[in-house]
Order: C-alpha cells, then structure tokens, then sequence
C-alpha cells in the first residue's frame, strides 16, 4: 500500500511526526542575544532613514536598532510599540523585503540589508517575554468605542482607544481574536500560538472587552452600534473568496486557500490534516505560496503554483517565490484556469489555458495544458462582502466594492470609521491595517473629545 | 623586493617588528612562539631587582574599549613587571638569543632610582648576550607609585641622571622608554638625550579607566570592588602616540635621536606611518594580544608589497619621509581651498554626510534635489572641513578635491590664490600687523 507521498488522492498522515514539527517550525528563528549585536551594529543610523519611510507604521528604525546595540531593548520595543502594538507580528509577517530592507542602504550597497525584521521581533520579544506594559490608560473618557473585528486593524486601534481612556468592545465573528494574525498567516511565520500571546499582551492595558462568536448582520446590526456606542471602528477583513470562474469549481477538492490555511493554523494535529498528492494552486499572492508551501510540507509529492500572468506581475514577494521554490513548489505563469476534470466526483486534473498579453488586456492563446492534480486551491484574491452592512441603516458609500474612507478613516456615515483590509486603496498588509486602525483611533479621539465639535 | 631587514642603534633584525616589553615577552615559551611566527625582535618583559619579584593582582588585570562590532579598540592593564624571579628571565634570556642570534633582544629594567640598584644589574643582563636595554620610564601604575616607571619618567632631571649611570655602566646600547602621562614629550626626550641614550622609544602606556560597572559603580578592572588606573593602550591612543614621535623627531633638540615607534600598531599600514614619522622600527604589543603572533605575517608581506609598490628599496627609504610635512599651524597655508566632493555611483544614501554637516557643521550638503533624496555639496558653504569624509561608511565615496590656484571659490567669491600664505603674515593676526608696523 501506497504511504507517505505517494498515498492517490487527499489524504494525511504523509510524514513522521517530526517530519511535520520540523517542516512547520520557525522561519525565521529568533536572533539570540549576540547575533542581535552583531547584526544591530549593521546599521549605519540613516538620516531620514528610507526604512522607516517605507515602513507603513512609520517605525523609527534606526533609533531602535541603536537602542539594541546600546543594550536597551526594552527602549527599543517601546519606539517600536509607539508606533505599531502589532511590532511583535509584523515582524514576523511583514514582507520586510519588499518595506524596509528592500530600501535599506546596506541592501543599496551589498544587497544585504540589515535584518530589521529579525532585529525587530529580538526587541519585541524582550518587551513581551517580561510582560513589560508601557502604556497606561488615561483617565477614563466615559466613552463607548464599538470595534468589528479583532484582526490587526481592529486590535491597533482598539489598543490606541483604551490608551486615550476610552472603553472598547470588540465583536468578532471567529472564536479566537487576532484575525488573519490567527487565521490567515503560515503556520512557519507564527509559531508558540503567538498570536493569541499578542492578543493577550495588547489586551492587557485594559478597557478593551473582546467578544467573539458575534457576527455583524448576524448578531449584531451596524445600527444597534451606532445607537449604542459613541464611535463604531469597521475592521471587517475580507470576507470572499473570488472565484476561478473555472467548469467544474464546485468538484469535490477545489478548495479556497485561505480556509485551508485557516484550519491548518488551528489543527492541533497536523497529521490529521489532508492534503492531496498532486496539489496545483491558482494564484499568483501571499496567500497562493502559503497554501502552496504548507501543502508540500504537508507531504504533498507535486505541487505546483498556476498564475495567469508572469513572475514580475506575481504580488508574492522575491522572497516568498525564493521560499515556494526553495521547498520543491513549481511556480508557472501565464496559465489560467479553465476547467476542473473530475474523477469519481473528486478532482483529478486541472486544465489551464495559456495567457499571452495582447496589447494591454491578457488574453487566453486557446492552447491548453492539463495538471494531474488531487487538490485544487483557489488563491486568486479575496473580496469584501458589503451585504453584513446593509439593511439596519443608510449604506455605507464604497468604492472599488470596499468601504470608501478619508485620510482619518471615517466613512461616509456619521461615528463609523473603517480600517483594515476592508476599505478601498489598502495593501493587504498586516502592518498597513495597523497603522489605519491607529491612525482611526486617534481620529476617533479628537472626535470624542471635541466636544462634539467633530 | 624590498629589504626590510633592520638596523636600530646597532642592534640588527631581519624586519623592524619587535615585540614591547609586555606580557608577551615574559619568558621563552613566548618569545619562541613568537620568534617562530617571525617577529624581528622582543623586549624581554621588565626586569626588576634581584630579591623576591613582585606580586600582580589574581583579579582582572585588563580593561578594554571595544567598537560597536566589538572589535578591541583600547586595552588597559594594571599588571605590573615581570613577577617572576630575575635569574630565571635572565637564564631563559640567555637561551632564547642563543637559539636566535639573528633576532633582537632587548632586556626591559626597572630598578630604583638609586645608582647602586642600576650598577648592579646592568652586568648580569649584558651577561645574558642581549643586544641592548631599554630603560621602562613609563609603566604608570603600580611601581610609580614606587618611585619607578612612569615616576621617573615624568621628572627628566632623573632621565638624565638614570641614563648617564646606565651608559656608565654598560657598553649595551641603552633605549629610553618614554610615558605619555606628561605634558610635553619632547622634555623627557631631551633629557634622556642629554643624559647620552642611544635611543628613544614610546609610546609606554596611558593613565586611563576603561569603564565603570554601573552595578557595582566600580571602575574597570575591578578588584573586590575597587579599581585603578591602568595603562592604555592599542589602536585607540596611536594618534596621540605618532604624534609624540613626531615631536621628538622633529625638534630641534632630538632631531636624529633614534626613535623606536610604539603605540596601537596593529598593521603593516600602521608600522609605516610611525616610520614615516622618523621611527627606526616599531614595537607591538595590543595587536598580538588581540589576534596572536601571527599578524606579523601581515605585516611583513604588507610592508614589503607596499614598498615594491612604490620603488622604496630599504626602511631608510622610509624613515623619516614625512617629519619634514609636520608643521606647527601657524604655518599650514592658508591660501589653500579644498571642497568635499560626492561620488554619486558610490553613494549608498544614508544621508549621515547631510545630518553631520547640517546638525553640526555649515549647512553644506543638501538631503533633498528636486523632491528626490539626494546628497551633494554645496560649494558657496562647504569650508572644506573634511567632516562629511569622516562620518561615510563607504570608503573613497567622499573626497576632498583641492580647488586650483585661479579657480573661483564660491564659498568667499574669490580666486584661489597661487601664493601661500599662513598665519604669520595674515591681516587679522594682531602679532602680524605689530610686525608690519
């Protein structure tokens, strides 16, 4: 009988049980104490250093790697907590290369930048290993902040609004609090459940109430909000998943990325988990070489990454199609999916059209090609879902089909904010949704506080 | 290929790199092992009188700076000379030159300032077959406070008197060594030449506290709690020690005394400045305790490719080349007009050129071109300061061009003057215009 690898279709139990503790361990492990030195002292302090223009969150870099090599860490995760509470994840998630590294002048000079990253999480883990808290609340505001979703934007903005004194509720949908930080993120980039201990450390400063298992247009309405607090913040995320419009995407083994990312991060037992023999992901993101690297940890034989256009068009890093190649994942481009082949009601190819670009618009040569494939993932985007919104009140205006915010964040009703994934002109980024959920809670604040001179 | 084999006051080696009196010269084991890796010459660790040795601390006995990479910068010791009995150096002595006539060994002494303690250990050394002494005027702690080292050295009217029984008692060439902790070095050279030495040599080590546990808010090294300043030493104080040099090799006084060159020399670059300087040879000794005994390798082959390079056929080529170009400021010509130049393909754009210029000098690089991060000098403020040069942590990315005679200064709106001129004859000087009057 067939094991491991070879075993036909989706199945689990492919590898030892230290085959899976050692495929889903750390990515990138923690700088000791000595490398953090080392590699601190890399760092030339920059004026107006490009990293932390190109930090979203506006971090300032250089000053917290001097704190490190001066032997202050704690100083050091307070600068970068100042500006993003999230600093412990973003540093494992953030797509350092393509932010902070990519402009590093070491990078400019030898191609090796300074690890900010790494030195980042060495500062954070300092600060949250000691449960070392340096934020006190102010005095109590009296006021009511309703927060929907604890994801990274709901979760930065609601730490920022207890700082300002403000009592927040957070609703979220899912049972654990920490959006795609919990749920969204490879199993390798956040390992020792940390972010449920993020979760706790930003909770901690108190006057933040998280309540899950609550669902916006199922529990709750965004009327009853809007009623009952003195500023509602959306941070919805993205709740669809965009189709392959491909025949056959209903066939038993057509799956979307996101919900098997999902429930990997969540399963207690990996060799529970099935995964197919011959997996091919359609998608050309993060989220496409997630499914792709954690499917061939998994034990998957064949997997192979489709995407409809070439490799300077893919969102997915240098560095993550480094990574999906480094761990035996075929990337090819310009193929789009054009009809699932089933077998016995399972998947068992995948046929894809060839793309060529034709003047602007891409367009399908009509020759195809046909991918044994047992597991099919969907990771062509995912979308946001305006219905929750609708109905108890006047619809919020969007654009682009997410919700249309101003440079503070406030949207088109009067006392909602929106930040995060959900609203239009973002980046899908972890550390952007931070800076939108504190750059809105501070917003939300002078509104609170102007005595209704908002 | 060059010859670097090296003669100082008679005393012959194949290369002009000794070891100083120091920890690694404190007995044979050492000094094979070093003699093995190629080192020209030692100066036995410092001898003291026959009788019971003295006695170091069982604590911490060195301090040290480091850069931000941790690399040793300064090091600091409070061990004092040799605390092993003198009959057993001078036997190891007397062995070691045996199996090594072709190298140096110079015997290090200290022994009371009183003529009888000098007469009698001067014949027992020159017994050994060493080719010379050199006098330690200049340990600061611990046997200063003996009336030895660093306490003679810093009273020349006792250089003298030290000096003169030596050459009295000894046909051995004597070498004077020389502590930092004064105000002028050229006073002690003087004296020492005065008294007949046959050589100089310095830097010995610095007063210095290398740092302050702020736990236990004691000095470094620490002793049971309490600390003492210790003698500094390696890359950090070579300024002030070329300096020195430079002074004695340049007085009128001293000009032509023999100078054996000591202070943070750590390269074979390092060694050919101090010669450079007027320096007859070097004497090294943080360098080797940094890396071991092998850096000599590097040094040899970096001095010799470095004199191939440039046509220099023997040391004497070299010494002394550049104690003509030390001059007093009075004298630097003023009429010269040098601008920081920024090589673009070589600029990484850290910006630390602007921030230093900007924050703390004249406001002479710009950060910023048409909306674009960029730095480039502006002539009309940049004085030449050369500050922007020493702050880039890309080398040869900043350069200090010289503007031609004739050419347009922007910063004055003038024409570089072809005439030099210093400050003797300059108009704002007040002694200038009296002498014009």
């Amino acid at each position: 009988m067939a094991t491991g690898h070879f075993i036909e279709g989706i199945a689990g139990g492919r590898l030892s049980a230290e085959q899976y503790a050692d495929n889903f361990s750390d990515l990138h492990p923690a700088l000791d104490h000595h490398e953090a030195l080392v590699e601190a002292d890399r760092c030339y302090f920059c004026y107006d250093a490009p990293c932390m223009n190109a930090c979203p969150t506006s971090i300032d870099i250089p000053l917290f790697i001097r704190q490190i090599a001066t032997g202050n860490p704690l100083g050091s995760a307070k600068t970068i907590f100042d500006q993003n509470i999230l600093g412990g994840m973003c540093a494992r998630v953030c797509p350092t290369e393509t932010l902070c590294e990519e402009v590093c002048v070491r990078e400019v000079a030898e191609g090796k930048p300074v690890q900010i990253g790494r030195l980042q999480r060495y500062a954070t883990d300092v600060a949250m290993d000691e449960g070392k808290q340096f934020y006190k609340r102010a005095e109590a505001s009296g006021k009511t902040v309703a927060v929907v979703g604890a994801g990274p934007a709901g979760l930065a903005a609601a730490h920022r609004l207890a700082r300002h004194g403000h009592d927040v509720t957070i609703l979220e949908a899912r049972p654990k609090a920490g959006g795609l930080n919990e749920y969204g993120i490879a199993a390798y980039k956040s390992v020792d459940d940390f972010a449920q201990a993020e979760v706790d450390y930003v909770t901690a400063i108190g006057g933040i109430d998280i309540q899950n298992g609550k669902a916006l247009g199922r529990d709750f309405h965004l009327a009853d909000l809007i009623r009952n607090y003195d500023a509602v913040f959306l941070a919805l995320g993205l709740g669809g998943v965009n189709a392959l419009r491909a025949e056959g995407e209903d066939t038993d083994g057509v799956a979307n990325a996101v919900e098997f990312i999902a429930e990997l991060r969540q399963a207690s037992d990996l060799s529970s988990l099935p995964v197919g023999r011959r997996v091919v992901v359609v998608g050309g993101g993060m989220t496409a070489i997630d499914a792709a690297v954690q499917s061939k940890l998994l034990g998957a034989e064949e997997v192979t990454i489709c995407y409809r256009r070439g490799q300077e068009h893919m969102n997915a890093s240098g560095f993550e199609q480094d990574l999906a190649a480094a761990n035996g994942v075929t990337i090819r481009h310009w193929l789009q999916p054009k009809r699932v082949i089933a077998e016995n009601g399972n998947v068992s190819a995948i046929e894809l059209e060839y793309t060529a670009m034709n003047g602007d618009e891409l367009a399908g040569t009509g020759e195809t090609l046909t991918l044994s494939a047992d597991q099919v993932f969907k990771a062509i985007g995912q979308s946001f879902v305006p219905a929750h919104l609708n109905g108890s009140v006047a619809s919020i205006e969007l654009e682009g089909g997410r919700i249309k915010v101003d440079a503070e964040g406030r949207t088109s009703l009067a006392k909602v904010w929106a930040g995060g994934d959900c609203i239009f002109g973002g980046d899908d980024l972890t550390v952007s949704a931070v800076a939108q959920g504190r750059d809105a809670a501070e917003s939300i604040h002078r509104a609170l506080t102007s005595n209704g001179r908002a | 290929m060059a010859d670097i084999r090296n003669t100082f006051v008679g005393i012959k080696s194949p290369n002009p790199f000794w070891l100083a009196s120091a920890p690694p010269t404190d007995k044979a084991y050492n000094v094979e092992r070093a003699f093995k890796a190629g080192w020209g010459g030692v100066v036995w660790k410092t001898l003291g009188e026959e009788g019971p040795p003295v006695v170091n601390v069982n604590g911490p006995r060195y301090g040290a700076i480091w850069g931000a990479d941790r690399r040793l910068l300064g090091l600091n010791n409070i061990e004092l000379i040799t605390d092993r009995d003198l009959q057993t150096n001078l036997r190891e002595m007397k062995q070691v030159k045996m199996n090594w006539p072709d190298r140096a060994l110079v015997a290090s002494i200290m022994v009371p300032c009183e003529e009888e303690s000098w007469k009698a250990i001067l014949p027992l050394v020159e017994e050994t077959g060493a080719d010379g002494i050199e006098l330690n005027f200049g340990c600061p702690h611990g046997m200063s406070e003996r009336g030895m080292g660093s306490a003679v050295g810093q009273v020349p009217e006792y250089i003298e008197m030290v000096v003169r029984w030596c050459k009295q008692y000894t046909r051995m060439p004597v070498i004077t060594k020389l502590t930092p902790n004064i105000t002028d070095i050229r006073k002690p050279a003087r004296a020492a030449k005065a008294g007949g030495t046959d050589a100089v040599s310095l830097i010995n080590t610095i007063n210095s506290i290398t740092g302050v546990d702020l736990d236990s808010f004691a000095p470094q090294p620490t002793i049971d709690g309490k600390g003492s300043h210790g003698g500094y030493c390696g890359p950090a104080v070579k300024p002030i020690a070329m300096n020195m040099v430079a002074e004695i090799a340049r007085d009128p006084e001293t000009h032509g005394l023999p100078i054996s060159g000591i202070g943070g020399i750590t390269t074979w670059r390092d060694a050919a400045e101090f010669m450079a300087l007027g320096a007859g040879n070097v004497q090294v000794c943080t360098a080797a305790m940094t890396y071991g005994f092998k850096i000599v390798q590097e040094m040899i082959a970096g001095l010799e490719n470095w004199m191939d390079e440039k046509g220099h056929a023997s040391l004497s080529d070299i010494i002394g080349r550049a104690t003509p170009n030390v001059t007093d400021w009075q004298y630097l010509n003023l009429n010269f007009v040098a601008k920081a130049h920024i090589d673009q393909d070589a600029c990484i754009k850290c910006g630390r050129c602007h921030i230093a210029c900007e924050d703390t000098s004249h406001q002479a690089i710009t950060s910023m071109v048409d909306g674009v991060r960029h730095f480039e000098v502006i002539e009309a403020e940049c004085v030449g300061c050369n500050l922007c040069v020493n702050v880039c942590p890309v080398e040869g990315c900043i350069t200090m061009e010289p503007l031609a005679a004739g050419v347009l200064d922007q910063r004055t709106g003038m024409p570089v003057s072809p005439v030099y001129a210093n400050w003797t004859t300059h108009p704002n000087n007040p002694m200038a215009k009296v002498a014009a009057e």
